[in-house]
């Protein structure tokens, strides 16, 4: 289905823009839906635009969520030690399973892609024991410490890369006497610079999207990120405001959106070869 | 082994030493410990007591669990064929050479960055009955079919209809297909065009060449995309539990296996039972997979192979 540049027939235009817009729909619910008063969200057929847009809608919101900037804080730190956490870990994993040679390595990496056919739901109940075995429910760390073990998603995308780096390099560092942990920090990992940040990303959108983590690890609600600020926020109003709920949800989506189309082509391309190895 | 070799082995094991913990302490421990909680009767604030198989017993006799199973497995045999064949259209209808097509692929893409917590309270609010914006483009249509037939056909409350609901988590989820678009669309551009430049010159249809070229050549890119949902259908939880506020639905409609598995573990502290699920979900995941890889072997055509 490649035809020639002259003829791309004109249907396959008037579906691609009937398409977009579809896809497109949503958002602009979302957003015109934030911006309306209250009366204007229950109309009947429904209003497409604001009469006129109410700014304070964002802050309302914010304020009915409780405290907002805590829970942005408390969603911006588990972000932030994730993505140090796996970007560090996974790397020196990933350099084990490709820059070295050792027994028994391809059974091990082979282990490390079935694992990825488990998921936390399966394994949530006895991690939950383990974590309240050593006292960690209700605090931070069965969010962010796990973390520090390495993804094996992101191990696996980070070796595709580091296969890919001629060998030959660090050969030439250890006839030198370079350390290996030398090699991998100074050598491959300056060089890996792309795929580092598309884990960084894809991590950053993890952490910042968990939901069912927070919602069983957490207990008060000073520690609540901003999903179950959100979530909370939907359960406890009756009458349902739905300017509200669309600002809020407005709000949390908007840091994902402006790191996306900040880092647009890192992020595409990091999509697209998962797909293809 | 030689001593080089031994060094080699020692080095590797301390470069991957942070998968290793992880994976006994995060993997291997909670598979074994769910055999043995789904064993007992267990609610992590005592001590596990064996009871045999009898949480098994009770999974056979218990409606609940079957209504979860039978959910589960609807989701995952209607959303990932459904999804699959528009993430396919809409990368092929993007592979043409069409102004635009990197602001297409965007806005095909952007709803799969949306948080969980947006998406369902979106999507709640989409899918409301009078009110949301999905009836309201479906009731022309409606109109216009009723006028025709004399039917007296309705807008469903999507949310609130036992026979509707599951449907409107379909349609969520396939707003949010684009990851698939991305990958299916790197897929078609490693395809060769002389490839379609032969099959062109032996006086093929566009419509065989997309059988007998695009669909073998990406058929391995098919395959993982499948693999991948499959794996992500059978744990979901977070969209249909917002989208219910919490709940499993009206009848029950969006409980799904990892819906009662949490509901078991953290409404009902009956973690054994919720280990008895664990397991069963565990199971269906490695049998729906197998049957995949097995199917895959068959079907799926590696090129220089």
């Amino acid at each position: 289905m490649k035809p020639t540049r002259s003829s791309v027939p004109w249907f396959t235009r008037v579906a691609l823009i009937l398409l977009g817009v579809l896809f497109l729909l949503p958002f602009f619910w979302m957003v015109s839906t934030s911006l309306k008063p209250l009366n204007e969200t229950m109309k009947l057929p429904p209003q497409w635009l604001p009469s006129s847009p109410q700014w304070n809608n964002y802050p309302d919101a914010m304020r009915a969520m409780g405290p907002f900037w805590l829970y942005a804080r408390n969603s911006l730190l588990l972000a932030f030690l994730n993505v140090i956490g796996t970007v560090f870990s996974s790397a020196l994993v990933a350099y084990g399973f490709s820059r070295l040679d050792w027994r028994g390595r391809d059974a091990c990496f082979f282990v490390l892609l079935a694992t990825m056919m488990i998921p936390f739901p399966v394994v949530m109940v006895p991690i939950y024991g383990l974590f309240k075995a050593v006292g960690w429910i209700g605090t931070f760390q069965p969010l962010w410490v796990p973390a520090f073990l390495a993804g094996a998603f992101n191990v696996f995308l980070l070796r595709q890369f580091f296969l890919s780096i001629p060998r030959d390099l660090s050969e030439a560092a250890r006839i030198d006497g370079c350390s290996e942990f030398r090699i991998f920090w100074q050598i491959i990992l300056p060089l890996a610079k792309p795929a580092l940040l598309t884990v960084a990303l894809f991590q950053f959108m993890a952490t910042w999207n968990d939901f069912l983590g927070p919602l069983i690890f957490l207990a008060r609600e000073n520690q609540y990120t901003l999903a179950l600020g959100l979530q909370a926020l939907q359960g406890t109003i009756s009458g349902t405001p739905w300017h509200h709920l669309m600002a809020a949800s407005t709000l949390v989506l908007l840091p994902v959106l402006v790191l996306f189309f900040l880092t647009q082509r890192t992020f595409i391309r990091g999509i697209a070869t998962t797909g293809l190895k | 082994m030689m001593p080089g070799e031994h060094r080699n082995l020692i080095k590797g094991l301390v470069f991957i030493s942070p998968w290793i913990v992880g994976f006994l302490a995060f993997n291997l421990y909670p598979l074994i410990a769910s055999i043995w909680f789904s064993l007992c009767d267990y609610s992590v604030l005592s001590q596990p007591v064996f009871l045999g198989v009898q949480n098994y017993v009770d999974l056979w006799h218990d409606p609940v669990f079957w209504k979860a199973l039978r959910n589960t497995v609807v989701f995952a045999l209607v959303a990932i064929p459904l999804s699959s064949f528009l993430s396919i259209g809409l990368a092929v209808l993007l592979n043409q050479p069409i102004a635009g097509q990197g602001i297409y692929r965007t806005i095909f893409f952007l709803p799969s960055l949306v948080p969980a917590i947006s998406l369902a309270i979106l999507w709640q609010w989409m899918l409301n009955g009078p009110m949301g914006l999905v009836n309201n483009l479906v009731r022309p249509f409606l109109n216009i079919i009723n006028a025709v037939c004399g039917s007296h056909l309705q807008a469903p409350d999507w949310l609130n209809d036992p026979n509707f609901a599951l449907g409107g988590l379909i349609l969520t989820g396939l707003w949010g297909t684009g990851q698939a678009v991305v990958i299916y669309l790197a897929g078609l551009q490693e395809i060769p065009l002389e490839l379609y430049e032969a099959a062109e010159l032996d006086g093929t249809s566009a419509w065989q060449r997309f059988l007998h070229v695009t669909l073998p050549m990406l058929s391995p890119v098919i395959f993982f995309n499948v693999l991948m949902s499959i794996i992500g259908a059978l744990q979901t939880f977070a969209v249909p539990y917002i989208l219910t506020g919490g709940g499993d639905g009206p009848g029950r409609s969006l409980l799904f296996l990892a819906t009662y598995i949490y509901q078991n573990a953290f409404d009902y502290w009956n973690m054994g039972y919720a280990s008895a699920l664990a397991l069963c979900l565990f199971v269906l995941i490695i049998a729906l997979s197998l049957v995949s890889v097995r199917y895959g072997e068959k079907k799926v055509h590696y090129s220089g192979r």
